[in-house]
């Protein structure tokens, strides 16, 4: 179902439309078919406009059986145009998960339009003559029901076409039995009188330029990718599989032409800490993982911290505590990336806030980890990693130039009058340390977890020396908000009292839901902060300058408690776990009781 | 010590940049005060390592000492290398980091049997498999140090400790039985107060590619004094070591009065020195059967005890092959174009906003 989704979206992309995608799977490689928690789905919104979420409420379900069906009825808007599997829809399978008829025939969905269409009899009809088994010929009735909805939306076809020569190309006789199914769909969609009506929806309008659809751990291991070319650092990934992260080392496991070294480690220590040997050499030290494989990976990050030495510490955030849910999104790592670590370790965090935006922002915690040589967090979540959007692709030369510059040569006179290195000297702008790396002849050094004295980087129990290097490491990320950008406030109207903040994936569901209540006829201000550590130096002016600042978070509100502890405000927090997106009407109707109250 | 195991392949420091200047055990002493207790054995591993490392010729720039935490993690603070000193148990990953990223360094690793056997036994056995190319120095004292005397890993049952005081029930590990089981190419085991065999040993784990073990005992005089005494005394070290060389007869006890021979069920028995079927060391056989025989054979009094290589065998090192798909990767397609990478599969361009007719059908096929 994921592939057939994959397919719908790319098409709808090559069209030309705006889109937003949601996939949803379960945890389990094989659950059951035909069993809720075996249910696979792939939510889409496209449009001729720009839209910012994969809608609430879709106006047209594909069924492929009864359990979906049950799933995802309770999402659908009365009228909406329910196209269902028949075959499947038999009285066992619809027993099986509590249905005590058929829904198809027994009026349950009255309110619905219902088409039921025998996808899995039809497609072993249309291959009766091919060389598959029967089973394969079921199997191709994803690709009949693709066909019959690229009908349906007018959907150019032929990069489908090309996809399916390519994916089977080992196999011919199971292309050729692909290619038919979907062809036999879309026939059927044109000749039958079925379907009243295709819909046609036109083109978005975009800004001109070079797109392609693109989900955001793809982004972030191009982001990633992009990071290692304009800073001129090879980049090693060091990483443990897990869900929802994975996907980023598989994507740059590709990519060895860039020079990119891929380590599987045997944990997530190992995963975490390889990265830091890499980074003492003078690599781009990444690891990437999600909340449980933080947890793990704490004390090294500390150490990180410590050693003053930059490191991207990526983590896709997902459904918790412990293993949770692990297919499913929430953003409840915020505090565990800001405080997760013993002693005073602060450590920049960056979040993205739609897919593509994957891309610069982890380019911008790599420009914020080698410029200031220090961890940095990049959260991401399940909702942006295996969400997709077009992306207007960037100008490749117009990157920034992050290059770091090494030391090569003694920084300080020591006690004798001699030049020596002293590995914690600091640049006086942005108290980053200077960098040596092995093969440096006369900066021989030793770092290393045990505090060290000021400049020198020996090792030192001095009391005043240790209260220094706690503020001094602190004031060094403290120092990251002259910086970054200033948080940008939108709000039209200038007038509103309503201010709503959020962070990460929520982006396209609060927009969402601000152009709702601004349809209303109400005033609103949307804010969205990039950088969570440290602020934006004008994160309290923004704050303090509306009378109500409202907080919607998938958590229960770590960012409202880190802005009401910080700034003193009286945010209102507005938190849901359920493990899925907001859905836009869902906080416009919170923004306007709140605009109300 | 035979050293011509290459049979073609790298020696372990060929992409090491070598010094163009005779170099000195002093040049590799650094400025830090050595803060380990009076009569640590310690003292005599870093005596030899330092003593040592300029025979090697490396640029000293080069050269770099990972280790993790305990008193033997103290270790790279003491050489004019570069040198980290990481977190406990994790010195394999963070030189496995480093050593595959940076061909052009020798990476040494130096660990404690609680850091290496315990806390970060799961890294230390993964590196073995692997076989990076580093050199880990494991000091084995058979207790916890730093941490003020707890048994370790590494403790023979019934150790009265502050954490035993009725005895420690664990059955310990024994570092060349657990390195031979996790695919180790290089295994030895040398003695610290033995300086001639400890660099002997040091120069075979440095000449092999691949990740070499040696287990150095180490004598902790402040909680576990005179652990190997038996194994260092004149008097009874003769009786107690079985010195592994290659190509020779293991025999052992003075004038090698005593041997080791396969029984009739094949397990390893101890026969007259002189006996024919005296087996002859070979620590370059694939077959590991008979090294790990050999780490089996110490009776719990320490006697019997081997030290020299057990195990020497080449197999493709994880950074060499890791370099090479790296080079493949580029001779296929070219070195990476992040253009081209960014743009993909299937594109479209918009010229100008608005009308439909402005989108054109996809620029390329996915690549």
């Amino acid at each position: 179902m994921q592939l057939t989704g994959d397919r719908f979206t790319s098409e709808t992309a090559a069209f030309g439309n705006d889109l937003s995608t949601l996939p949803n799977f379960p945890a389990e490689i094989r659950a059951p078919a035909g069993t809720l928690p075996g249910v696979s789905s792939f939510q889409l919104q496209f449009a001729d406009h720009d839209i910012m979420t994969p809608g609430d409420a879709p106006n047209v379900l594909v069924a492929m059986n009864p359990a979906a069906l049950k799933a995802n009825i309770a999402d659908l808007p009365l009228g909406a145009d329910i196209i269902a599997n028949a075959d499947e829809f038999t009285t066992r399978a619809c027993q099986r998960i509590g249905y005590t008829g058929n829904p198809l025939t027994d009026g349950t969905l009255a309110e619905y339009r219902v088409s039921a269409v025998p996808l899995t009899s039809m497609t072993v009809e249309a291959l009766k003559d091919s060389e598959v088994s029967k089973k394969e010929a079921e199997r191709a009735k994803n690709m009949f029901a693709l066909g019959l909805l690229s009908w349906m939306y007018n959907r150019p076809t032929a990069s489908t076409l090309e996809f399916l020569e390519r994916k089977f190309a080992k196999i011919p006789h199971v292309a050729k039995a692909n290619i038919t199914a979907f062809q036999a769909g879309y026939n059927f969609g044109e000749t039958t009188e079925v379907f009243s009506v295709s819909y046609e929806v036109k083109p978005a309008p975009m800004k001109p330029g070079t797109y392609r659809n693109i989900s955001g751990n793809i982004a972030l291991s191009y982001g990633l990718i992009a990071a290692s070319k304009i800073t001129n650092l090879p980049l090693f990934l060091g990483s443990y599989p897990i869900t929802p992260a994975s996907d980023i080392l598989h994507e740059l496991s590709k990519h060895k032409a860039f020079g990119v070294r891929t380590f599987q480690a045997e944990d997530e220590i190992a995963g975490v800490t390889a990265a830091l040997g890499a980074a003492f050499g003078g690599s781009l030290g990444v690891t990437t993982t999600s909340g449980p494989g933080v947890a793990l990976k704490s004390e090294a990050i500390g150490l990180g911290v410590m050693l003053e030495l930059p490191l991207v510490v990526v983590d896709v955030q997902r459904g918790g505590p412990s293993t949770g849910l692990p297919t499913k999104t929430e953003q409840a790592d915020l505090l565990q990336a800001m405080f997760g670590r013993n002693g005073e370790a602060p450590v920049p965090i960056v979040a993205p806030s739609s897919p593509s935006d994957c891309f610069a922002a982890a380019i911008e915690a790599a420009r914020l980890a080698t410029k200031y040589r220090t961890p940095v967090f990049l959260l991401s979540d399940g909702y942006l990693a295996n969400g997709s959007e077009p992306w207007m692709l960037p100008d490749v030369d117009a990157l920034p130039d992050l290059r770091v510059t090494f030391a090569t040569e003694p920084n300080h006179l020591g006690a004798n009058g001699e030049p020596e290195f002293w590995p914690y000297l600091r640049d006086p702008e942005t108290l980053a340390r200077a960098w040596a790396i092995p093969g440096t002849a006369g900066l021989e050094h030793r770092v290393g977890g045990l505090e060290k004295a000021d400049g020198s980087g020996d090792i030192s129990y001095d009391p005043a020396n240790h209260d220094l290097m706690v503020r001094l490491r602190q004031a060094k990320i403290d120092g990251i908000a002259r910086d970054i950008a200033a948080l940008a406030v939108d709000d039209p109207s200038g007038e509103a009292e309503v201010l709503v903040l959020g962070w990460g994936s929520t982006y396209g569901p609060i927009g969402a839901a601000c152009r709702q209540v601004r349809a209303r006829g109400l005033k609103v201000a949307q804010a969205h902060l990039r950088h969570l550590n440290p602020f934006p130096a004008n994160t309290g002016d923004v704050v303090k300058a509306y009378p109500k600042v409202l907080i919607p978070e998938m958590n229960l509100g770590q960012l409202s408690f880190l802005i009401r502890a910080k700034y003193l405000v009286d945010a209102v927090p507005y938190n849901r776990v359920n493990g899925m997106p907001f859905k836009a009407a869902e906080l416009a109707d919170v923004i306007t009781a709140t605009i109300n109250a | 010590m035979s050293t011509d195991l290459t049979n073609g392949h790298r020696h372990s420091f060929d992409l090491v940049p070598v010094s163009d200047q005779p170099q000195t055990a002093k040049e590799f002493k650094s400025d830090q005060e050595v803060r380990w207790c009076p009569g640590c054995g310690d003292y005599a591993i870093l005596a030899a390592v330092q003593g040592f490392l300029p025979e090697l010729g490396l640029r000293r720039e080069n050269v770099v000492f990972v280790s993790g935490i305990g008193c033997s993690s103290r270790f790279p603070y003491y050489l004019e290398t570069y040198g980290m000193h990481s977190i406990h148990g994790r010195a394999p990953a963070v030189a496995t980091g480093l050593a595959t990223s940076r061909p052009d360094l020798a990476v040494f690793v130096v660990t404690g049997d609680g850091d290496a056997l315990s806390i970060g036994g799961n890294h230390l056995i993964h590196t073995l498999r692997r076989n990076v190319n580093l050199t880990i120095l494991l000091f084995n004292n058979r207790i916890y140090g730093l941490t003020k005397g707890q048994y370790s890993p590494t403790s023979e049952i019934g150790k009265v400790t502050k954490s035993t005081p009725m005895g420690s029930l664990d059955f310990p590990f024994n570092p060349i039985s657990l390195a031979l089981g996790a695919e180790a190419t290089f295994v030895a085991r040398t003695i610290d107060s033995d300086r001639k065999h400890l660099t002997a040993v040091l120069r075979a784990a440095t000449e092999h590619r691949g990740t070499s073990l040696v287990e150095i005992y180490q004598n902790c005089n402040i909680f576990n004094d005179d652990a190997f005494e038996v194994l260092k005394a004149p008097e009874t070290r003769d009786d107690y070591l079985i010195r592994l060389e290659q190509g020779q007869p293991i025999t052992f006890g003075l004038g090698g009065t005593r041997g080791v021979r396969r029984s009739a069920s094949g397990s390893l028995e101890v026969c007259a020195g002189d006996d024919p079927a005296v087996l002859v060391h070979d620590a370059h056989d694939d077959d590991p059967s008979l090294a790990f025989a050999l780490s089996r054979i110490t009776r719990p009094n320490l006697a019997m005890t081997p030290i020299g290589v057990f195990r020497d065998v080449a197999r493709p090192v994880y950074d060499d092959q890791m370099t090479e798909q790296l080079e493949r990767a580029v001779a296929k397609n070219g070195a990476g174009d992040l253009a081209a990478l960014l743009a993909g599969g299937d594109t479209w361009t918009i010229t100008r906003p608005l009308a439909d007719e402005t989108i054109t059908r996809p620029l390329a096929d996915e690549s």
